[in-house]
């Protein structure tokens, strides 16, 4: 089986962990080999938290750098910082809505603007689907389902060979049954956000 | 029911490494488990520490490694099944029973766990404990992979057994944290209790029993090895005139960069996983038939030297490489690209790694380091000291644990760290080697790791400097476990003793000590002066629960606060004590009513008063 290879960066708290999770459940669901790594030490604590998940016949469980096939981002200026994960063949996905850092919060540093990020990506990797995943999750009903919404946009790239019906079993497997129907919607919101996006 | 006590052999699930790992010591009927708390092995211990919870399985939060080893050599000195993990540092802690224990041996089987930290994701170093199999005398197994773990715990006991001897279990943070697919097997049942049997030539270590003791380690050693030539966790995988000799998650980058550079038809690997001791034979004919071999490891040569070693013995005469400027280095973990491209360069396969794209345009993207939490009672403390000592010039020792945050500016409380417990004892060398005013910090549970026998030291040689103790509640940094101090009803637990720090201290002989309440600005200043003034050895316990840890209890409800039209742009919140709950918003400064927990330290340092409880509704 040909190996996909897949990065999430996202800021401590975003909920990327339990995205992965899920990620591999489908896998599993779908008989497709994974290994997944994750640096998580100060998540807590405000810092940058990578998954790196590694879909098919290789063994290894890290992903080197411009070896990425598709990078998943959370936050903008993250999804930036992890362009040395991508090459010119790499899709990337993703949000839209910044998670200022504290330094910028204060006045003592500026954040990238948004566009120019989309324009940077667009350039340089094979695609780009830029979402406002957090204006999405809040329609959906909840703004702790950013994550669910990414995964909707990453399961419609149609990349991960594996089927969307089989993400939402493991969606429904893996989260909480009372946030089921919000992150549902979530998922569906994310998945058509990406299908209708044109750069 | 905990899901890593599902018996249900043939169930398979996805689980961190170290969720593996624990499983798999239960699988293997482990009865007894020690630990103190360390990234990157937290997980395991959390995991058995919650099993304990539903079964006859002994646990215990040791008070620090040395201890945890200590406890543990008991159990399995009585027959049962013993688990004790830490982090590879962890090992320095207990390292004095651990080089006597391999003398002594075990009756029942015992597990000894090190998490090496390659690339120092969450450690001070990046020591490679693979020398403590061979500095002491230990057999020592080696996992690829996180299934591969759960599978290696359960052999390392019935090694530990066959050997009587404790089995050195080495992994490192990409097979802790790391999730995979793995097969629940059959729990073996667990011998609880055991029974204690006189064996004075064996488990008195005076001279006369150690000297007979250290030839009866080389022995086993000796078997040791004999076992691990025909161990099936020593792998050869393919064939051919180059030789690849790995271990650990190398082994995987190694099989990927033969495939990817397309020569399986002529590459060999070997992976050794029983790696210490060494298996001579196994090694020696492996390297007879290759042309050239490479040794992937990370860390140091601890297996190149071995086997340059070996083939000098047999007169083989090969190239043999492996640390160099070209090829690997020591530092940091390896990657599948790095060992694709230097096993390329090696074997002279025509390779071009991938090229980073052109980042000429990029701006500059702003850091995102980690902070101390909204609400931390540490960043009051800091500030707080700053202030009562600002006429002084101060150095200030600091230790382990979130608060070591505190060395970021702008509170820029930190100025030495080397080991847990060491803030303590460098304040007695700097207090006696300089002029300067030493104030350090320590917090509660690295207090009880090992900061009292340095206390002990500065009241004993009369060292003149202020010790802070940051009274949490609560081991923070790993994940919120328990310490000696903590109310362990908190945890719905019972049966457990407490121990009180303040009269600790008291009792330890120091004859200056003060509590302060660090959300009490004002006076914990004050009361923070007093203890700066006094010539000898003062303590200052700071008492305030964890942010985090209260608001999961619910023991802090959040009460935010806001910024009024008083505010007339000082910024001294800001630019003295950088909650990160502020931030800016059309030139004024904000707080975010969903992460202000209420503390309320920056409405006592507002010259203007302008910060206040935002009005509910």
């Amino acid at each position: 089986m040909e190996t996909t290879r897949l990065i999430i960066v996202a800021v401590g708290g975003q909920g990327n962990l339990l995205a992965s999770k899920v990620l591999g459940e489908a896998a599993l669901i779908s008989g497709v080999p994974v290994r997944m790594s994750e640096i998580h030490g100060m998540a807590q604590r405000g810092g940058v938290v990578e998954s790196a998940i590694v879909f098919g016949d290789a063994t290894s469980s890290i992903i080197s750098d411009n070896e990425a096939d598709i990078l998943l981002g959370f936050e903008p200026s993250e999804t930036l910082r992890a362009l040395n994960r991508c090459s010119k063949n790499t899709k990337v996905i993703t949000n839209t809505a910044t998670l200022p850092p504290f330094t910028v919060s204060i006045g003592k540093g500026v954040y990238p603007d948004v566009e120019n990020i989309k324009e940077l990506i667009s350039d340089k990797c094979a695609s780009l689907v830029a979402i406002d995943a957090m204006k999405l999750a809040k329609q959906a009903g909840s703004p702790m389902s950013v994550n669910i919404v990414l995964l909707g946009a990453l399961v419609q790239s149609g990349t991960l060979g594996f089927t969307k019906e089989n993400v939402i079993k493991a969606i429904k497997s893996r989260t909480k049954k009372s946030f089921l129907d919000k992150n549902l919607e979530a998922f569906e919101l994310g998945f058509q956000a990406a299908q209708n996006y044109s750069a | 029911m905990h899901k890593l006590l599902n018996d249900s052999p043939g169930e398979q699930i996805m689980l961190l490494g170290n969720e593996a790992i624990a499983r798999g010591a239960i699988e293997a009927g482990v009865a007894f488990a020690t630990t103190y708390p360390g990234t990157p092995s937290s997980e395991i211990s959390l995991n058995l520490f919650q099993m304990s919870q539903e079964t006859d399985l002994y646990f215990e939060y040791s008070t620090n490694e040395k201890v945890a080893l200590e406890v543990a050599a008991a159990a399995a000195n009585s027959g049962l099944r013993t688990f004790c993990m830490m982090k590879h540092v962890g090992l320095n802690v207990a390292a004095d029973p651990l080089m006597t224990l391999a003398y002594v041996g075990v009756t029942g089987g015992m597990v000894i766990l090190t998490a090496d930290d390659p690339s120092m994701f969450s450690s001070q170093n990046e020591q490679d404990n693979r020398y403590y199999a061979k500095f002491g005398n230990l057999p020592m197994l080696e996992p690829s992979s996180v299934p591969e773990a759960k599978e290696m715990i359960k052999y390392a006991f019935d090694l530990s057994e066959q050997l009587s001897q404790p089995v050195l279990l080495r992994t490192t943070t990409r097979i802790n944290h790391s999730n995979a697919f793995v097969t629940f097997d059959d729990i073996k049942p667990r011998q609880t209790k055991g029974e204690f049997v006189r064996e004075p030539s064996r488990c008195v270590t005076v001279p006369a029993v150690s000297r007979q003791l250290h030839a009866k380690v080389l022995e086993k050693m000796s078997k040791a090895q004999s076992i691990g030539e025909t161990s099936q966790l020593n792998i050869v995988d393919g064939s051919g005139k180059f030789g690849i000799i790995t271990n650990g998650v190398s082994f995987h980058y190694a099989q990927d960069a033969v495939k990817d550079l397309g020569i399986e038809d002529n590459t060999k690997i070997l992976r050794l996983g029983f790696s210490n001791p060494m298996p001579e034979k196994l090694i020696k004919d492996f390297l007879k038939d290759c042309e050239k071999v490479l040794v992937i490891e990370e860390g140091e040569p601890f297996m190149e030297e071995a086997v340059k070693a070996f083939a000098q013995e047999d007169g083989i005469i090969i190239p043999i490489k492996g640390k160099s400027e070209k090829l690997f280095s020591r530092l940091y973990e390896y990657d599948p690209a790095m060992v694709r491209e230097k096993t390329a360069l090696f074997f002279g396969v025509d390779y071009t790694p991938s090229k980073n794209l052109e980042n000429a345009d990029v701006p500059e993207i702003p850091m995102r380091p980690p902070n101390l939490c909204s609400g931390c009672s540490h960043r009051a403390t800091f500030y707080e000291v700053k202030q009562a000592g600002k006429e002084m010039d101060i150095i200030c020792p600091t230790d382990i644990g979130c608060y070591t945050l505190g060395f970021l500016p702008p509170l820029s409380m930190g100025d030495f760290v080397i080991c847990m417990g060491s803030s303590v004892s460098s304040s007695c060398g700097f207090s006696q080697a300089t002029d300067q005013k030493v104030v350090s910090f320590i917090g509660d549970s690295t207090f009880f790791h090992s900061g009292i026998t340095g206390l002990v030291n500065a009241v004993f040689n009369n060292h003149n400097f202020t010790l802070v103790i940051l009274e949490n509640d609560i081991t923070a940094m790993t994940g919120h476990q328990p310490h000696p101090g903590v109310d362990m009803e908190r945890f719905g637990l019972d049966g457990f003793g407490r121990v009180n720090i303040e009269q600790l201290v008291k009792t330890l002989g120091v004859k200056h000590v003060s509590i302060v309440k660090p959300f009490k600005v004002k006076k914990s200043i004050e009361t923070i002066k007093e203890a700066l003034e006094y010539k000898g050895v003062s303590v200052i316990i700071s008492q305030e629960p964890c942010a985090l840890y209260a608001k999961s209890l619910k023991l802090l409800k959040p009460r935010a606060f806001t910024v009024s039209d008083k505010c007339v742009d000082h910024r001294d919140c800001i630019n003295t004590i950088a909650c990160p709950s502020f931030f800016i918003e059309d030139n004024k400064v904000k707080i975010d009513a969903d992460t202000c927990v209420g503390c309320a330290v920056c409405a006592q340092i507002c010259p203007e008063n302008a910060i206040r409880p935002l009005k509910k509704g």
